[in-house]
């Protein structure tokens, strides 16, 4: 497929008469969905999409049109040749763009991962056995993944993975599920089969009385998958600059002075160590590593290039949403097997459901608790719990609240699959907190 | 695209049924920010889906490729996969008698987007975001049209045809207030589309988009300059743009006959319905009528067919507060009927494009109009809240423990209204909660609205919705408002 890219880029990123910049942005991938419910194939689907969005340029005005691909190199030339002309042509109604900005050097690079992925049918028996009389619901998801992008300047960026995730939930009844993921690049049925091993396990706690927590206050602690939820909320607004000039990011109060997280909090954009590409669809190659937040004060922001001109500050490679691709939570001391001990007595939260801001200035979320969560006393489970909602600042949480966070930050893959699959992730500690308030 | 069914008729294997549904969606957005022009961006999408059931296997193959070559690749994929799943499967395929359409639907369109210029369109963005600057303490303003064309064609192994075309129209303006220390947001229907019908430009004229500019601004003013809304058990009074999304969480994902029979309980979650409560169960009060309506004209989510292909038809869901029926379709009807036999459901399999099957969605979904003006339900509220434009929304996996908050509320005294509050929040139980619908709003405050972003589903789909309702009164409801 690189060398279609490649031919197709040659052929589309010659800036005609007039024009100042072509650029070609390409997105590719080829999957397998297999859907389960209750250990039974509901839906297998195979999807083969290509697409690429190509842009014009001249001075301040700009124009970008997307088409899907045939993958036929002769025909997908064709048609993004007559979608950059037709673009050219358009461009003289095109108002002009004060806050358009580009890349002013030529970055490439290139990131290839090959994978050892299984057929659909190896999926569909390595569930029938493995997860033979549980009721299983879930979602595999895998296969090649490609972004690119090229310019008339001769930048050429080429991001591949061959990967799957697959994220199951084993219900007891009810609303009552532990769940479970397993994702990489090489499929190892074995290590599928220890994490069913493990959902069985998990399972049978949820068979002890459940609790009736009342709403009130909490010591809590969070698992990482948690953490994650809590940090993916926070990227919502909380990262960009455009969200920090016009007053509405939840973390206006910290980039204010006004408040403070807890000084082991250190959260950053750490591209080197995610797995989304290095490069957006504007051509901007993101830094390594932009510190957002460090000993649990404001250490940035994420810029997109056209915030970065409307500003004046240099642009980090933001997507134009300015949310990070690749959060990284610092870890800290606490060792996992020390957790429940350290909780002592409280509530184990495995999953948060539903996030929403309730005072979005506040930095205060609302949500539920979800699957397995347990009622903890003399730093033991006691019994799982029904669903909770709560309402609590992050600032408070993460602030004043937070008792620990663990020594492992996990690295959670982005499992979406909205249009395409997710390339981003988030990498988290557990966190126990003091006073998480539940309300109904 | 009539060449691609002799394509498919010519090319499909032997199969015990298959469908090919072929989608093309032409997008163009364009926004202006603080009077800056943001470049347009430009969408034409285009693919098939096929779908083929053999031995009680099903299998689905999607494929941006709509060559004959890429049509005969897709369908033999979709054939592995149904010989891979078919002793696999949670329910035999060939139980299920799938829909066999004949028919079409266009959606209205009086003033057709594409037959005004792009220069033209960006002046009337320019024109409504510049109306929006009345004092300087707004900071920040944003308008946009996101306009839609998409033509399916749908043909199945049995001789269906069903050839579908609609125009999308999705005007926005968001508008952010400053001073007094907070900062306020406030927008034309909600900041995420709630304003969004089938048509062309006269969609614009019932949006009142060109000049809606100055009401916004002056509402962010307003807010900005409020009290937050007070905490406590009173009566709401909730307007068309936040009945659509009490409507959208708390009725319409329920009822999803998938969420029903436990397909999305790793994702969306499940439902507090379960199938027995279909005719005995009392969802709401009395007063809470609810229809699956796909014969709204211009509402979002209006068709003929839907991508299982069967006729869609107005249908009760909730009558005189009982509940009827669920949302389901061809598949997950013939599933629940092997569990309760008299089970109904609604044509609404819907898939968002060519890439992703179809499943169990929300269409229009609606409360029907009751009796009570405007006038009458504020005079009836000794102490409640106005509450105006979804902003936060948050609800359990099984759609029972809810929290939602509006942009602009309004405090109602002694029957009279009174101040305006800011950062209004109400949560509830779904199964409480419309028990406590005390009035319904006459014709007079029925609105028709939507969402283009409606999420369910693995892998994961966003869908466009329609809600249309009237005011709706709630008595002894938990309301707070915001920190500060």
């Amino acid at each position: 497929m690189r060398e279609q890219f490649e031919t197709l880029a040659d052929a589309v990123c010659a800036a005609p008469p007039g024009i100042d910049l072509v650029s070609l942005s390409f997105a590719a991938e080829t999957t397998d969905f297999i859907r389960f419910n209750h250990g039974r194939v509901r839906q297998a689907t195979h999807v083969d999409q290509r697409s690429a969005a190509v842009s014009v340029v001249r001075g301040g005005r700009r124009a970008t049109g997307a088409i899907t691909l045939r993958g036929d190199t002769h025909a997908d030339i064709a048609a993004v040749l007559a979608e950059r002309d037709a673009l050219a042509a358009q461009l003289a109604l095109v108002p002009e763009d004060r806050y358009l900005l580009l890349p002013d050097t030529a970055t490439s690079t290139t990131r290839v991962s090959e994978g050892r992925l299984p057929g659909a049918a190896q999926v569909v028996d390595a569930v029938a056995f493995h997860a033979d009389g549980t009721d299983f619901v879930g979602l595999y998801a895998g296969g090649p993944v490609v972004r690119a992008f090229a310019d008339s300047r001769g930048q050429r960026n080429w991001h591949s993975v061959a990967s799957f995730h697959f994220e199951w939930s084993v219900y007891r009844g009810g609303d009552q599920a532990v769940k479970s993921s397993y994702a990489g690049t090489a499929w190892d049925e074995a290590e599928f089969a220890r994490r069913m091993v493990r959902a069985r396990e998990q399972v049978g706690l949820l068979a002890r009385p459940r609790a009736t927590l009342s709403p009130g206050e909490y010591r809590v602690y969070f698992t990482p998958v948690a953490v994650a939820e809590l940090l993916n909320m926070l990227s919502w607004g909380g990262f960009g600059l455009k969200s920090l000039k016009t007053g509405v990011s939840p973390l206006m109060q910290l980039h204010e002075g006004r408040a403070q997280l807890h000084a082991s909090v250190s959260l950053a954009e750490s591209v080197s160590t995610g797995i989304a590409p290095r490069f957006q669809d504007d051509g901007f190659v993101k830094p390594d590593r932009v510190r957002l937040v460090e000993e649990g004060r404001i250490a940035g922001t994420l810029a997109s290039p056209r915030s970065a001109k409307e500003y004046g500050v240099a642009a980090t490679g933001a997507n134009g949403f300015e949310s990070p691709e690749s959060l990284a939570m610092a870890a800290g001391s606490l060792s996992e097997r020390d957790v429940l001990e350290a909780l002592g007595t409280g509530v184990y939260i495995s999953n948060l459901h539903y996030l929403n801001y309730s005072d979005r200035l506040a930095c205060r979320m609302t949500g539920m608790t979800r699957f397995a969560c347990f009622s903890v006393a003399g730093g033991e489970l006691v019994a799982p719990i029904g669903v909770m909602r709560f309402d609590d600042s992050f600032l408070r949480m993460f602030g004043e609240g937070l008792v620990a966070l663990t020594a492992n930050a996990e690295s959670l893959p982005d499992t979406g699959t909205y249009a395409g699959r997710a390339l981003a992730s988030t990498t988290a500690p557990g966190a126990i907190v003091e006073g998480f308030r539940f309300t109904l | 695209m009539d060449s691609l069914e002799t394509l498919a008729r010519r090319t499909a294997p032997s199969a015990d049924y298959w469908s090919v549904r072929a989608v093309t969606e032409q997008t163009e957005r364009i926004s202006v920010r603080d009077d800056v022009a943001e470049a347009p961006v430009r969408q034409r999408d285009a693919g098939v889906m096929v779908c083929l059931m053999r031995d009680g296997g099903l299998g689905y193959a999607a494929t941006s490729d709509v060559s004959a070559a890429g049509l005969e690749r897709a369908f033999a994929r979709a054939a592995e996969l149904a010989a891979a799943t078919a002793r696999h499967t949670v329910f035999d395929y060939r139980k299920v008698r799938m829909p066999v359409p004949e028919g079409g639907y266009r959606s209205p369109n009086d003033k057709p987007a594409a037959e005004v210029s792009l220069a033209e369109k960006y002046e009337l963005v320019r024109h409504v975001c510049a109306s929006a600057k009345i004092d300087d303490a707004i900071v920040d303003r944003a308008a946009g049209l996101w306009t839609t064309r998409t033509h399916q064609l749908f043909v199945t192994s049995d001789g269906g045809r069903a050839e579908q075309s609609w125009d999308f129209m999705v005007p926005s303006l968001t508008v952010v207030a400053a001073a007094n220390g907070d900062t306020q947001t406030r927008s034309s229907a909600g900041q995420y589309n709630g304003f969004c019908q089938q048509g062309g430009l006269e969609v614009l004229d019932r949006a009142e988009f060109a000049t809606d500019g100055p009401r916004v601004a002056r509402e962010a003013l307003e807010l900005v300059h409020a009290r937050n809304c007070p905490s406590g058990e009173m009566d709401v009074l909730l307007m068309p743009d936040q009945m659509m999304l009490q409507i959208h969480e708390s009725i319409g994902h329920p009822l999803e006959l998938d969420r029903i029979l436990g397909d999305e309980r790793n994702f969306a979650g499940t439902s507090f319905v379960t199938l027995d409560m279909f005719g005995t169960y009392q969802y709401g009060s009395r007063l809470l009528n609810v229809t699956y309506a796909p014969d709204v004209h211009a509402q979002f989510a209006a068709f003929a067919f839907d991508d299982d292909g069967a006729p869609a038809e107005r249908q009760w869901i909730i009558k005189d507060g009982l509940l009827l029926r669920p949302l389901g379709g061809a598949v997950s009807q013939a599933r629940a009927r092997e569990l309760r036999a008299d089970i109904a459901g609604v044509s609404t399999t819907r898939a968002c494009s060519w890439n992703r099957p179809p499943i169990d969605r929300m269409s229009n979904l609606n409360v029907e109009p009751g009796t009570s003006t405007l006038d009458d339900m504020i005079a009836s509220i000794d102490h409640g809240v106005l509450m105006r434009t979804n902003s936060s929304w948050s609800i359990d996996d099984s759609r029972n423990k809810f929290q939602f908050g509006c942009e602009h509320g309004q405090m109602i005294r002694n029957g009279r209204l009174a101040e305006v509050v800011k950062r209004p929040n109400y949560r509830g139980i779904s199964a409480s909660f419309w028990r406590s619908l005390a009035m319904v709003g006459d014709a007079g405050t029925f609105r028709v609205m939507g969402t283009p972003f409606c999420g369910k589903g693995e892998p994961n789909q966003v869908i466009r919705v329609g809600h249309a309702a009237p005011a709706c009164k709630f008595t002894n409801v938990t309301v707070f408002g915001g920190a500060k």
